[in-house]
């Protein structure tokens, strides 16, 4: 079945079932070093060239608390207007993996050092979230034609585990959450968000029960989302597959599943009663997570405006509507971007303009080019060249744009082009009616024409007056002159 | 030169003597490693060794207290002989834990203890054979066999840390490190007739130790005199960066030596839980005796109970073997250690056979049971309830120290004297029995240690165990080495030929 037939069949059966879901989201945070040693977490290592025997799990080693991962970790906290425990426990979950090299993974269990937060939907929805708790990733297996290998670099880069209430509703807000979550952190200055690196994997729980029931219906998991469209499809394959169970009076049963990106579908990874038992106990090498008050204060002294109220302020003080505000926010280099830009050309420029500009043509080039941020080619000052030439009267709309074209494509300063090309905006009276004044002696009877009141012809005469202007005169001055050379020749007649 | 025999000599005067030049590292070196290859046939107590790979590896050290003696700087163990239990890593050696499984693994790094025993000039001269990973109470679950009772060679030499008490026994070396998760160290000694301190939880890092029981394992030094245990001690305790349950409390270098030179103002307490069933009656007379020495040092000596310590054993043998069952899950073959060979195995086989093949019966019988009181549906009833108590049993000792002004508990080391091979190695309950009076200090953590106060009538030595509130190893070291003073010495086992 097609993602569009899915989504064909999905919206019918959303007037029988209400879909349940919550995320689960793995945040890899960016520490200079891993959660338990000094080992360096960046990405793009040779194989096993960021271990050390800790990481290892050589025979004798401890882990030692970075606490620059709890510093992060209160960031988060912080953001999601959460509660923070004052004392909270590593606990140790076992199982045997080849990448899992201490035959246990340090996570947080039981007395999670976040708990209670929240996050606004652009509805104004909000979603609870459940807890946030610290752990320490695995490594990656890597299986070859005769062998499997392990690599262990990733094995102990502190990852953050966001847990969602059973609160979203459909996979759109699933994916909304997600990318809330995404801008946070990201703000936060905490991960890199990048979810094809896998510094954001998400595990979605599914259930859906028949509208006005109260009753949660029995829930699958779906692991390892590694795309936003992905979480989206796999939520909406899950929601059908579900219904159409019900439909035909079938249990759904509590299932593990894996999404399969190339079919599109789900597939069971194991059963409940397959599900393994981790053995969770408090980890004896770790003492207690100690965060007080004066610690989660100097925490919040370090925090910059988030994204809700980078949004409020931009419809607040720039007059932005909620959602050019929200959509200039949904990511904080282009909320950035925005302020270096309109920083530079305010007052000429309203910010309203800014934001359209940004908003339409910038993110068009921005997506189609897969421009990355900061941005390199259309810099915040060229782009306020730009702005500033068209507000100033110096461009006319249309030649903002063809010269936002060509910034686009070749990289070169807005007023690079501008003068190169000679494109600026003639705004000289007399030079206008020189040419106003050939055109109507040379279109006598189009302007007789005009004057029985054919308004209609008055758009051809100043199209002809543009044409031998290649586009340069200020459009509203060709009007006015032209009007007024009409006037003059109805007269002299 | 030759006119010094070093092994007459305490560690402390080793030491000074090769400070000052008056012996060389190096023929110390040579005297010891023979020692130890004559006498090893004997008692079995060093494992992976080998004379000649140990004298070279020793080239570096011996150079390096070379260079320190013209720096004129001074080092604490310059040139002093020590062994180092199975289970503790120095780097470029095998670390197997006594265990089948780890016995090709060689150690890439050096544990912290071992690294300050370096620094203060200590020569390595070899590794000790234990009970495999530090589980059992008589050397007898070694994969590389038994140690034994330097004093009567049928006997055990007392577990886990046999090989490094019967070592220090012999006279094989001046001191050896041992650890210690509920006895390991004390057991051994008051069995072969040596001084053995297991330190406050947390006073010695425990990085570079292969974990048993996380919660409950410590370093601690044996040797054959206070003196040499104290100097030992000092170099070993300290804070770590590499070990966040080591304390952040600096130590100050221990004085021995009282003021008054006798024990007047000390209040000593017997446990009365510790004096029944189970108590040896040629036991129970040496620790009277050694009371009423006491007494007439000017020590107070009264009797306290602590009712919750009746429930250490299976307390301990939940929280120490769940620990366990998580800390030796990395032994799976995977990384290190000896993978099973045998052909066609998929993941799930590999790793039971390693397990299967690797791990000894008494390895295997403590992973299942810890493994089992951490399952689902079965930790509140036994891990959860079990910490619970402990924490019960620990706020019962501290209370001893803090409200009944007790300065020092006493208790025999062990109910008996060492017992024979092969006697308790198949009744797993009386073989735990035997740590019944040890297990109390891990459970709380606080420091305790064993000293001889005497031999029963084959001539076994008899352990005293004198526990302390937490951090006051010194207070225990002050009243072990006034003890000492009135003490007939243990002299040489019958079994050490008096010229080697």
């Amino acid at each position: 079945m097609s993602d569009h037939e899915n989504q064909e069949q999905f919206e019918g059966l959303l007037s029988r079932y209400e879909p349940v879901i919550g995320l689960e989201v793995h945040c890899q945070l960016k520490t200079e070093s891993k959660l338990f040693c000094s080992c360096k977490t960046q990405f793009g290592a040779l194989a096993n060239q960021n271990t050390c025997p800790v990481c290892l799990g050589l025979p004798g080693v401890l882990p030692f608390l970075n606490h620059q991962v709890v510093d992060y970790a209160i960031r988060m906290a912080i953001a999601i207007g959460a509660t923070v425990r004052e004392k909270s426990v590593f606990a140790r979950k076992q199982y045997f993996y080849p990448d899992l090299p201490k035959g246990y993974q340090i996570t947080q269990y039981d007395l999670p050092y976040c708990e209670n937060g929240h996050l606004a939907l652009n509805s104004g929805r909000v979603i609870p979230i459940e807890r946030i708790h610290m752990e320490e990733d695995a490594g990656k297996s890597i299986h070859g034609d005769n062998a499997s290998y392990v690599d262990l670099n990733r094995a102990g880069i502190p990852l953050l585990e966001i847990v969602s209430a059973p609160a979203l509703r459909s996979p759109l807000e699933a994916h909304e959450y997600l990318r809330k979550l995404r801008a946070i952190v990201r703000y936060l200055d905490i991960s890199d968000g990048n979810m094809e690196e896998g510094s954001i994997r998400c595990d979605a729980n599914v259930s859906i029960r028949r509208r006005g029931v109260k009753e949660l219906g029995v829930r699958t998991e779906i692991k390892n989302l590694n795309s936003f469209k992905n979480v989206e499809r796999a939520i909406t394959y899950e929601i059908i597959r579900q219904a159409d169970l019900l439909d035909s009076g079938t249990a759904v049963k509590q299932v593990t599943l894996l999404f399969d990106a190339a079919s599109g579908r789900t597939q069971v990874m194991r059963s409940k009663e397959d599900s393994p038992d981790y053995r969770y106990f408090p980890d004896p090498d770790l003492g207690l997570v100690q965060i007080d008050q004066a610690r989660l204060e100097a925490v919040r002294a370090t925090l910059t405006e988030l994204p809700v109220q980078k949004a409020k302020r931009f419809h607040e003080v720039f007059g932005l509507t909620d959602a050019d505000a929200l959509q200039l926010t949904d990511e904080k280099e282009l909320a950035l971007f925005f302020e270096d830009v309109l920083s530079r050309v305010s007052p000429i420029v309203p910010a309203k303009i800014v934001a359209n500009w940004i908003l339409t043509e910038y993110l068009r080039e921005h997506n189609n080019r897969q421009w990355t941020w900061p941005a390199t080619i259309v810099t915040p000052e060229s782009f306020a060249q730009l702005l500033r030439a068209l507000c100033e009267g110096t461009l006319s709309g249309k030649m903002a744009k063809m010269v936002f074209d060509e910034m686009a494509s070749t990289g070169a300063n807005a007023s690079e082009i501008i003068k190169l090309r000679g494109l600026l905006q003639i705004n000289d009276a007399d030079e206008i009616r020189a040419v106003v004044a050939q055109v109507v002696r040379e279109h006598a009877d189009q302007v007789a024409l005009y004057l029985t009141g054919k308004q209609k012809v008055f758009g051809f005469l100043v199209g002809q007056v543009l044409r031998l202007s290649q586009g340069r005169f200020n459009p509203g001055m060709v009007n006015d002159c032209l009007k007024e050379a009409i006037h003059e020749s109805s007269a002299k007649n | 030169m030759a006119a010094i025999d070093p092994t007459t000599l305490k560690a402390s005067e080793l030491a000074a003597a090769v400070n000052r030049g008056e012996l060389r590292a190096g023929s110390v070196a040579d005297h010891y490693l023979n020692r130890v290859e004559t006498l090893h046939p004997l008692f079995n107590c060093h494992i992976h060794w080998d004379k000649a790979e140990v004298r070279n590896e020793l080239e570096k050290q011996i150079d390096a207290i070379e260079v320190a003696r013209y720096a004129k700087k001074y080092l604490p163990l310059a040139g002093v002989p020590i062994s180092i239990k199975d289970n503790i890593m120095v780097e470029g050696q095998i670390a197997a834990c006594a265990s089948r499984l780890l016995a090709p693994h060689r150690a890439a790094y050096d544990a912290t203890v071992i690294q300050k025993l370096k620094a203060a000039g200590a020569l390595l001269i070899g590794r000790t054979n234990m009970d495999e990973f530090a589980m059992g109470s008589s050397n007898e679950n070694s994969a590389f066999g038994p140690v034994h009772n330097p004093w009567n060679r049928r006997h055990v030499a007392g577990g886990s840390s046999g090989g490094s008490a019967a070592a220090v026994a012999g006279s094989l070396v001046p001191l050896a490190l041992g650890s210690d998760t509920g006895g390991s160290i004390r057991q051994p000694a008051s069995f072969c007739g040596v001084y053995g301190l297991k330190p406050t939880y947390g006073r010695v890092s425990r990085y570079g130790l292969v974990a048993f029981g996380s919660s409950l394992d410590q370093i601690g030094p044996l040797a054959r005199n206070v003196e040499d245990l104290a100097l030992l001690y000092d170099v070993l305790a300290g804070p770590d960066g590499r070990d966040s349950t080591a304390s952040q409390r600096v130590p100050l270098p221990t004085q021995l030596a009282l003021p008054s030179g006798n024990l007047k103002g000390l209040r000593v307490a017997t446990i009365r839980e510790f004096m029944g069933e189970g108590l040896d009656s040629e036991v129970r007379k040496s620790l009277e005796s050694a009371l009423e020495t006491m007494r007439q040092l000017g020590a107070e000596t009264v009797e306290v109970s602590l009712p919750h310590l009746a429930a250490s054993i299976p307390v301990y043998y939940i929280l120490a073997t769940a620990e366990a069952s998580s800390n030796l899950a990395r032994f799976d073959g995977v990384r290190y250690g000896a993978r099973s060979q045998k052909p066609g195995l998929n993941l799930k086989e590999m790793y039971l056979q390693t397990r299967s093949e690797g791990f000894g019966r008494e390895v295997k019988q403590r992973i299942m049971l810890g493994t089992y009181v951490l399952s689902a549906g079965y930790y509140d009833a036994y891990y959860n309830r079990a910490a619970r108590m402990r924490e019960v049993i620990k706020r019962e000792m501290e209370g001893v120290f803090e409200k009944e002004g007790v300065h020092v508990l006493v208790s025999p080391t062990a109910p008996t004297t060492a017992f024979e091979l092969g006697q308790k190695t198949q009744d797993s309950l009386s073989m735990y029995l035997s740590d019944v009076y040890t297990l109390a200090a891990n459970l709380a953590g606080i420091p305790a240690m064993s000293q001889p106060m005497g031999k029963d009538s084959k001539g076994l030595p008899i352990g005293l165990q004198l526990m302390g509130p937490s951090f006051a190893e010194e207070r225990l070291l002050q009243v072990a080495y006034q003890f000492e003073r009135h003490q007939p010495p243990m002299g040489v086992p019958d079994l050490i030929p008096s010229q080697l």
